[in-house]
């Protein structure tokens, strides 16, 4: 056979990628993620609209009909935090969508014959669901505040806040690429954001845990949005925290640690057909 | 520009290896035991209809697909073991073009040319280089939602080949495309057989084939039913096609015998009241309608065709049935 050589043949060691080259490869997958966001405008509205109607409804619609029980807040100091995390978590949960369409189109498939680590791929839609939704959430928040809502949060505060709904946005968007990799239809994947959003309402964000049945009070009590609603109530409000902020920490590190490896398997064994 | 590899591929200088590949979904068999070896450098082309088990040969190849049973190396690496390994050595161009819409066809190049990790430099170097060889450079820096289909697919070869990969799958890469685009890919790949890129195509088209092979596997129903260079497979399958439409359905039987002479038996379709048989030279059909015309068979009309796909399947599975 003939060679007509312009470059040295590359060294092809039998190795995985390094954790160097793997982090570079991340990176330019986050670039794609994020020209992705910036190019589907029409998606990034209804991420942004979604949450500030929502905000609206539970401040106008449910606020005057809704009792704070034994806290003594306002109904719109209440529920604001609630509604933070279902702003946040509404749009991680899109991101299913955002892999699963990736996944029956065939562009899994291209990433899976390429030299690339596995959990890169989940993980570059996991930080441009943390870029979006963060966005969204300040924006949710922008507009409580327009509607009365008044924190008193001081600067460290705030930056456990940010690092919070942070935190809930990045184990939303892992379990998002779970459950995205493992539907067949974005259709289906798309039902994970209709989860996402109900779940906060069998909590105690949305109405005291207190006036609900005693099963799904049980459960409201031990769920993970009510230690994390507690925690940001505690952090914008001065609220009592007890151990809710560790509890938190330890559900939202365990949903990151247990679902990433898990999509990053999922990537390898699920395909197109 | 595409080349790259002085060296051999693994010692042997077998670039693609199967043994006894199984493959089921549920209950349908689709690989039932597919052999396969392809030397370094060379062009293997699968041919065979759809269903019949090229797609899924080619993902066991590329590491998509785990093989129920058997064993396949690529590049000298053990596919289910080796995966890593064998991703470094390939590219794969699948049948549903898989690039991002919502880049451009430069970036999307790029991405790719990332991913394999040539460098910023050579990646923008290769992307620009093969955007202007796919006739893709006026449309370089718009998004691919925009591209017609046969743009997509030129940009999805270029995709899988920007990395200048010693082994090219292409899993039926003219499907869809014009007959300019599909001579202008068609010299792409003597290029990289030129340069030394061992590839395995997959196709419908006996023509396609023919035309670019070394060597042509006939699958059919998950196993290779032949493989052989496509002059022997055309000598087997005879260079053109004589239906002869007889007058009378009843004759069918009569001018079955009367014409079995030669190396390969008539095919009967009764509902047509048609007689086929394989004819190597033009004489060959004068003798064929002297000798229905002796035995008093009245034929309604003659017609001659190129061997279809069908015909390579009717003789290859015949001989092996």
């Amino acid at each position: 056979m003939t060679t007509t050589s312009t470059t040295p043949a590359p060294t092809r060691a039998v190795r995985p990628p390094s954790a160097a080259t793997a982090l570079a490869d991340l990176g330019r997958l986050i670039t794609r993620a994020l020209r992705h966001e910036a190019r589907t405008l029409d998606a990034l509205l209804v991420n942004i609209a979604l949450p500030v109607l929502i905000m609206i409804v539970f401040v106008y619609v449910f606020g005057g009909a809704i009792t704070t029980g034994s806290s003594g807040l306002d109904y719109i100091d209440f529920v604001v935090p609630t509604v933070l995390l279902m702003a946040g978590g509404y749009g991680a949960a899109l991101s299913a969508v955002n892999i699963s369409e990736e996944l029956t189109g065939g562009m899994i498939d291209r990433f899976r014959t390429l030299p690339i680590s596995g959990w890169t791929v989940p993980a570059s839609h996991v930080v441009a669901s943390l870029v979006r939704n963060v966005a969204a959430t300040a924006i949710a928040l922008a507009v409580a505040v327009a509607l009365g809502f008044r924190p008193d949060a001081t600067i460290a505060e705030w930056a456990l806040v940010l690092a919070l709904v942070s935190g809930y946005i990045l184990a939303v968007s892992s379990i998002a690429m779970v459950w995205g990799l493992l539907v067949t239809s974005s259709q289906a994947a798309g039902a994970f954001s209709f989860a996402v959003i109900f779940f906060p309402y069998l909590s105690d964000g949305v109405v005291p845990a207190e006036t609900m049945p005693p099963l799904l009070r049980g459960f409201a009590e031990y769920q993970p949005t009510t230690p994390i609603v507690e925690t940001l109530r505690a952090l914008l409000l001065d609220q009592p925290m007890g151990d809710a902020g560790r509890l938190s920490a330890v559900w939202l590190a365990a949903a990151v640690v247990i679902s990433l490896p898990l999509a990053a398997l999922l990537f390898r064994r699920r395909t197109s057909t | 520009m595409y080349a790259i590899h002085s060296t051999a591929h693994a010692e042997d200088g077998i670039a693609i290896h199967a043994r006894d590949l199984h493959k089921s979904f549920g209950d349908t068999h689709v690989l039932t035991g597919v052999e396969l070896t392809v030397p370094a450098g060379s062009l293997q082309a699968l041919l065979g209809p759809n269903g019949s088990g090229k797609t899924t040969t080619v993902r066991i190849l590329t590491t998509l697909l785990a093989p129920d049973r058997g064993t396949a190396t690529v590049g000298g690496h053990d596919v289910t073991r080796e995966g890593a390994a064998v991703r470094r050595d390939i590219g794969l161009t699948a049948q549903q073009a898989t690039v991002d819409g919502l880049l451009t066809g430069r970036e999307n190049l790029e991405l790719f040319a990332g991913l394999y990790h040539l460098g910023r430099r050579e990646a923008r170097r290769r992307a620009a280089g093969l955007l202007d060889r796919f006739d893709l450079g006026a449309a370089a820096d718009r998004r691919v939602a925009t591209y017609s289909g046969g743009m997509r697919r030129r940009l999805d070869l270029a995709a899988s080949m920007v990395a200048a990969p010693r082994i090219l799958f292409l899993d039926e890469p003219t499907t869809g495309l014009d007959p300019r685009s599909r001579a202008e890919l068609w010299s792409v790949i003597r290029e990289l057989l030129a340069s030394g890129t061992t590839i395995l195509l997959t196709t419908q088209y006996l023509e396609e084939a023919d035309q670019l092979a070394d060597r042509i596997a006939v699958i059919d129903a998950g196993r290779v039913v032949a493989d052989d260079t496509p002059a022997a497979l055309k000598r087997q399958v005879g260079s053109e096609r004589l239906a002869l439409r007889l007058a009378r359905a009843d004759d069918l039987p009569r001018a079955a015998a009367a014409l079995s002479t030669g190396d390969a038996g008539p095919h009967l379709d009764p509902d047509a009241r048609e007689i086929v048989l394989a004819v190597q030279d033009p004489d060959h059909l004068r003798r064929a309608l002297d000798l229905l015309h002796r035995a008093g068979i009245p034929v309604e009309r003659t017609e001659l065709r190129t061997p279809t796909l069908d015909d390579v399947f009717f003789e290859l599975t015949a001989v092996t049935a």
